[in-house]
């Protein structure tokens, strides 16, 4: 296999006369560019961006202090002032993204070009979904808290809009890959359009539907967590009066209960996974 | 024609009972869910009116100081950047030394404990501590976003790794190359590509929190946006609004640029 390395390297090192190279000039001239561009972005922030370097300077102080003053965690805070709180932040979690799941199905039907073949449509369900995403939960959660005051409602609302462009999103792509036997066979049974879509389409995407929505979960349960900082409910509410109070041990409370929810919740997750789905 | 009767045929779709109650639990825990947080009718509805007005005061948007918006949304731009470019340069060692097909257990162990430590919390909640350590404006901005960057680039450039084929990597290795050649020359050409993927995606998600750290007091737009929320200057809270989705959609054109020149090599036209 190697003989003819070891017998002759000569044609391996002998100018060929060819100048080979990976890239043509065009691609290594784009990707300088690009890399130009990077390094130029970065330069430039860096020289702009306002930074205190005595703030800087006695940051591992800062932290060292904070340390110490979070120390010991208030554990005994957690009965009356968290636990409470922290279930509401999951029922908002949970709540929020089974209304964006209802929410989602039809805009997602409509963002799928095979389910519904009509450009239009297709086009407005896509801005909707796009809209949704574009804003993030916190802002969401800051137009709910205006409009129905501050409360589980707004964060519950806001969980909800953000989510609707994520599962839908994922939904209509699933819908896209679907493929079309099963739906020719009810077709030519005469089906009705109602009847197509609950046993040709759903026993489809059905695995895909779930697992999106687990996903949207578990990353709802992290976003509930901080909506309470605007108003819109659940531990962030406590998380907020505690860092505005100096409570420190307090604050290390809520986070120490934020980071088991997350933990749980993604234990949860993957285990669903694994037997169900 | 005995087997054709209808009462021995089996039922097409036969009655799913475990899905029945699992739907039946769902409505119970909604039912239980909207009565726990108050949601009702009354409040809705009050709402719907509020939210009417609120939106005829967001119109039309009006900008009503010029300089802080320029200003908030180039230091939320600035935060991204130096966030991405920092924590892609920290992600990159910790996501190798979490790779379990290359690293022994003693490294992947600690990697994938600060990786996890990264993503369990929201970058606005990282940022909370960073305004302590380091003081109100965009340091501590950037502190929070180097945080998230690390998570999430660390985890997803580690399972890259992990997929790689391992033959390239042994065929570096058998020409006697010290460890870092084998990096450069055997791993980092396989997951260059995805690497380039999520670098961008990175960057994008950046963009789009830098916005919102503001909210603690850890620069960018964010503080604009929230203290014009807590003036009741909705028009401005508008165009706030408006200006800030058109910097991410930017942000989205830009990024896809940058994965066509690498990852689509860069031949969309040529040849």
């Amino acid at each position: 296999m190697n003989a003819p390395i070891t017998r002759d390297p000569a044609p391996l090192a002998r100018p060929s006369g060819r100048h080979w190279q990976r890239f043509t000039p065009r691609e290594r001239l784009m990707r300088f560019a690009v890399y130009l561009v990077v390094v130029a972005a970065i330069v430039a922030s860096a020289r702009t961006v306002e930074v205190i370097p005595e703030f800087l300077l006695d940051a591992p102080e800062q932290v060292h202090d904070l340390l110490q003053r979070m120390w010991p965690i208030a554990w005994s805070y957690y009965p009356g002032g968290v636990h409470d709180a922290l279930m509401d932040t999951l029922h908002i979690a949970s709540l929020g993204t089974l209304i964006a799941l209802v929410m989602a199905l039809p805009i997602g039907l409509a963002a799928a070009p095979n389910v519904v073949p009509s450009r239009v449509v297709n086009f407005v369900a896509r801005l909707l979904l796009v809209s949704s995403q574009s804003v993030n939960s916190l802002v969401w959660a800051l137009l709910f808290v205006a409009v129905f005051g501050p409360g589980a409602l707004a964060g519950t609302l806001a969980i909800a809009f953000r989510s609707v462009g994520f599962v839908g999103k994922l939904f209509g792509e699933a819908l896209e890959e679907t493929p079309r036997g099963p739906l020719e066979a009810l077709e030519a049974t005469g089906a009705p359009w109602l009847a197509r879509l609950r046993w040709g389409w759903w026993p489809q995407v059905k695995p895909a539907f779930w697992s999106i929505a687990l996903f949207r979960w578990d990353i709802n349960v992290r976003e509930s967590a901080v909506l309470g900082l605007v108003g819109a409910g659940g531990i962030g509410m406590v998380l907020d009066s505690a860092m505005n109070l100096f409570q420190w041990t307090r604050v290390a409370m809520v986070l120490a209960a934020i980071f088991a929810v997350v933990v749980v919740a993604e234990v949860i997750v993957t285990q669903v996974r694994k037997r169900v789905l | 024609m005995d087997r054709l009767r209808p009462d021995t045929r089996p039922a097409p779709w036969p009655a799913d009972w475990p899905a029945r109650l699992g739907w039946l639990a769902l409505a119970a825990y909604v039912i239980y869910a909207v009565a726990r947080l108050d949601v009702n009718l009354p409040r809705i509805v009050s709402g719907l009116d509020n939210g009417a007005r609120f939106i005829g005061r967001m119109l039309p948007p009006r900008i009503a100081q010029p300089d802080s918006l320029i200003k908030g949304l180039t230091e939320s731009m600035e935060i991204a950047i130096l966030a991405s470019a920092l924590g892609i340069l920290l992600a990159l060692p910790i996501g190798l030394a979490a790779a379990r097909n290359l690293m022994p257990a003693w490294a992947t162990w600690p990697a994938r404990a600060v990786i996890a430590a990264a993503r369990s919390f929201h970058p606005v909640i990282v940022a909370i501590v960073f305004v302590k350590a380091v003081g109100f404006g965009a340091m501590a901005g950037i502190g929070a976003l180097v945080v998230a960057s690390i998570g999430f680039i660390g985890k997803l450039f580690a399972e890259a790794i992990e997929e790689i084929s391992l033959k390239q990597v042994e065929g570096v290795r058998a020409t006697g190359a010290s460890f870092m050649n084998v990096i450069i020359f055997g791993v980092m050409p396989q997951v260059f590509g995805r690497f380039i993927g999520f670098a961008t995606y990175q960057l994008d998600s950046n963009l789009r929190n830098s916005t919102m750290v503001g909210i603690v007091g850890a620069g960018g737009i964010g503080g604009t946006l929230f203290s014009a929320f807590q003036r009741f200057d909705y028009d401005f809270v508008a165009a706030i609004l408006l200006s800030i989705i058109a910097m991410i959609m930017v942000g989205e054109v830009l990024a896809g640029l940058v994965r066509r020149v690498f990852v689509g090599h860069g031949r969309v036209d040529d040849e």
